[in-house]
């Protein structure tokens, strides 16, 4: 720590604990909660788990991929808490038809169990 | 999208002390001290006037002549140490009531509860006594005193070392058992790879040539109870005829004084009605005597007893302690001890920054004997009907002890939560507390102003030797890692 000068045992294992934390946030993300933000290019996102993609303004009108593809990456990892079609018993081949995502999203269809 | 977190400060439970021109906190929530620059100074003081949102403290610390980047990182520095905190921070978890099966470190053993002086204010047999020993043994037995030490063993779970202290009563009345005890104790550890250590108290009348020789080659610590010089000490350390002790102990003491070496011997004041001249008292047994710690306490008392100490003792008392305070700080800067334990003893607790979930280790890594084999949480509730935790034969009983813990948390006291002395004081002695409100979770409200006055000196003792000497405070840590 900067200001403030470890005296007992106590506090030397709090300035090692600070010191930790604040080197695990030089690598943080802090995108779009820093109070002045970056300048980021329209059509680009700084977040890119499925669910949390945002544009510069905040909204998902300018991102260059589109929000339906989050359904196709639940659909293999399981992140999303949305229904999506079972793959392991009832539905195999939902994707099939969809290799890459961001080129083939639209075959993914919707199914009727 | 979410909003972004704004943070809205205040200062954290700090309390804040000054030595030789530097600013220091003493941080309550942890019990860590920390030297401040300006900036922390700066940050602390808006924060005393009003919360301040994150941005606005930015903002008022650039105007102040930070720089935005220096500004955050200060903010976020004091944010992790907790010396602020945010509404959004999370309230770090009171100390937990310690698991039921808490090994045990030590026990103390009531060897007798006969005494052959008749202190007119002991706790044990005074006007204030707790204990109800009608009925029960008078000595204890070689068979519970084996029981103890195997319970101790049994209890300890994987403690490489622990400690058996002979009490009483009057200890040395049955010294026979605690040469067959030291014997014992030291076969069953070694046996078991562990090692085990004593301690002893005692009034010093009943000690002999070969008591001495004894407890110096078997390296028995020695603590003495003596209230000071002939007149303080006759005025109630007495015979049951009413006749002084300090001609017997004297001639003995230094006879003990000159041939144990092997361990620190203390005397252990106790301050009474009149018997208030701690300087005096301090000069008689450490440089007289030769004593290697004196330490003093108020004696206990109901609070109605002719012979408490009363405000204006205390008053007395207080200003002596600081006398000899600036006498131990001196002796520290040129690096020597000085011998003043209740000084010693909180730069100790000071030094490791200390946090406790209760006053002391009674009931938790330390429990009393008494001669019938109950169980008690500290050799003051010896013979106690009202404070019986088990006995050596069936075990600690972990309702009881559960019930005792419980009640004696600091977190279960209100008026503590409050206080920034919390950390080292805990709410003071259970057995304090039950004489004083028949309640060992009560805090001992008579003793708080006192308490933090001494804290605070002895942080600023700690402040000064900080900046002045610190190469002493290291090796004082160290010694107090080995003892």
């Amino acid at each position: 720590m900067k200001h403030l000068r470890p005296i007992n045992q106590k506090a030397k294992a709090i300035d090692e604990s600070v010191d930790t934390q604040i080197a695990a946030m030089q690598d943080d993300v802090v995108a779009l909660q820093q109070q002045v933000r970056p300048h980021v290019p329209m059509g680009c996102t700084l977040s890119f788990s499925p669910g949390w993609e945002v544009d510069a303004s905040g909204g998902t009108a300018g991102l260059c991929q589109p929000v339906e593809r989050d359904i196709y990456d639940c659909y293999v990892t399981c992140f999303w808490p949305v229904q999506v079609p079972d793959h392991v018993n009832y539905s195999p081949d939902w994707a099939s038809n969809c290799s890459a995502a961001a080129k083939d999203w639209r075959s993914l269809d919707i199914i009727f169990p | 999208m979410s909003a972004p977190l704004t943070h809205t400060y205040r200062s954290g439970e700090v309390h804040r002390f000054d030595a030789q021109g530097q600013d220091f906190i003493y941080l309550v929530s942890a019990g860590a001290i920390f030297a401040l620059d300006g900036a922390v100074g700066d940050v602390l003081a808006m924060l005393d006037s009003a919360e301040m949102a994150h941005a606005d403290l930015v903002t008022a610390l650039t105007g102040s002549g930070y720089s935005a980047a220096d500004a955050e990182d200060l903010v976020r520095e004091l944010r992790l140490a907790r010396v602020i905190v945010s509404d959004q921070t999370v309230a770090a978890p009171a100390p937990a009531k310690p698991e039921g099966d808490y090994p045990l470190q030590a026990l103390v053993l009531n060897v007798t509860n006969q005494c052959n002086l008749a202190c007119t204010y002991c706790y044990e047999f005074g006007a204030d006594k707790i204990a109800t020993p009608n009925g029960k043994p008078k000595y204890m037995t070689i068979d519970t005193a084996k029981a103890s030490v195997d319970l101790l063993l049994a209890q300890s779970g994987g403690r490489p070392a622990v400690h058996i202290t002979f009490f009483g009563g009057e200890t040395l009345m049955n010294f026979p058992l605690l040469r067959q005890v030291v014997a014992y104790a030291t076969d069953q550890a070694t046996a078991q790879g562990r090692t085990i250590t004593f301690s002893l108290t005692t009034n010093a009348t009943l000690l002999t040539d070969e008591i001495i020789e004894f407890l110096a080659t078997q390296q028995i610590g020695v603590t003495v109870s003596i209230d000071g010089p002939k007149e303080m000490q006759d005025k109630r350390r007495v015979y049951k005829s009413g006749k002084g002790s300090y001609d017997v102990i004297e001639p003995k003491l230094r006879k003990l004084i000159a041939r144990h070496r092997t361990r620190a011997i203390t005397a252990r004041v106790t301050l009474s009605k009149g018997v208030t001249d701690v300087v005096s008292i301090f000069r008689h047994l450490r440089e007289d005597i030769g004593f290697h710690e004196v330490g003093f306490a108020p004696v206990t008392e109901s609070g109605e007893q002719a012979y408490a100490l009363g405000e204006e003792g205390m008053v007395t008392v207080l200003e002596q302690f600081h006398q000899l305070a600036d006498e131990w700080l001196d002796y520290a800067l040129k690096g020597r001890m000085h011998g003043f334990s209740n000084v010693s003893e909180t730069i100790g607790e000071l030094v490791q920054g200390t946090n406790k979930s209760h006053p002391c280790g009674a009931g938790l890594g330390l429990l009393g004997v008494g001669p019938s084999g109950d169980l008690s949480p500290c050799h003051r509730f010896t013979d106690a009907d009202s404070h019986v935790m088990g006995h050596v034969s069936s075990g600690i009983d972990r309702k009881a002890q559960g019930e005792f813990l419980t009640k004696g948390h600091v977190g279960a006291k209100y008026e503590c939560q409050s206080c920034w002395a919390r950390p080292l004081c805990a709410g003071g002695c259970h057995h304090e507390a039950f004489v004083r409100y028949g309640d060992t979770g009560h805090a001992n409200l008579h003793y708080c102003d006192w308490i933090r006055e001494w804290t605070d000196t002895c942080l600023k003792i700690q402040g000064t030797l900080a900046v002045q000497n610190p190469e002493f405070l290291e090796k004082f840590a160290e010694r107090k890692g080995l003892s």
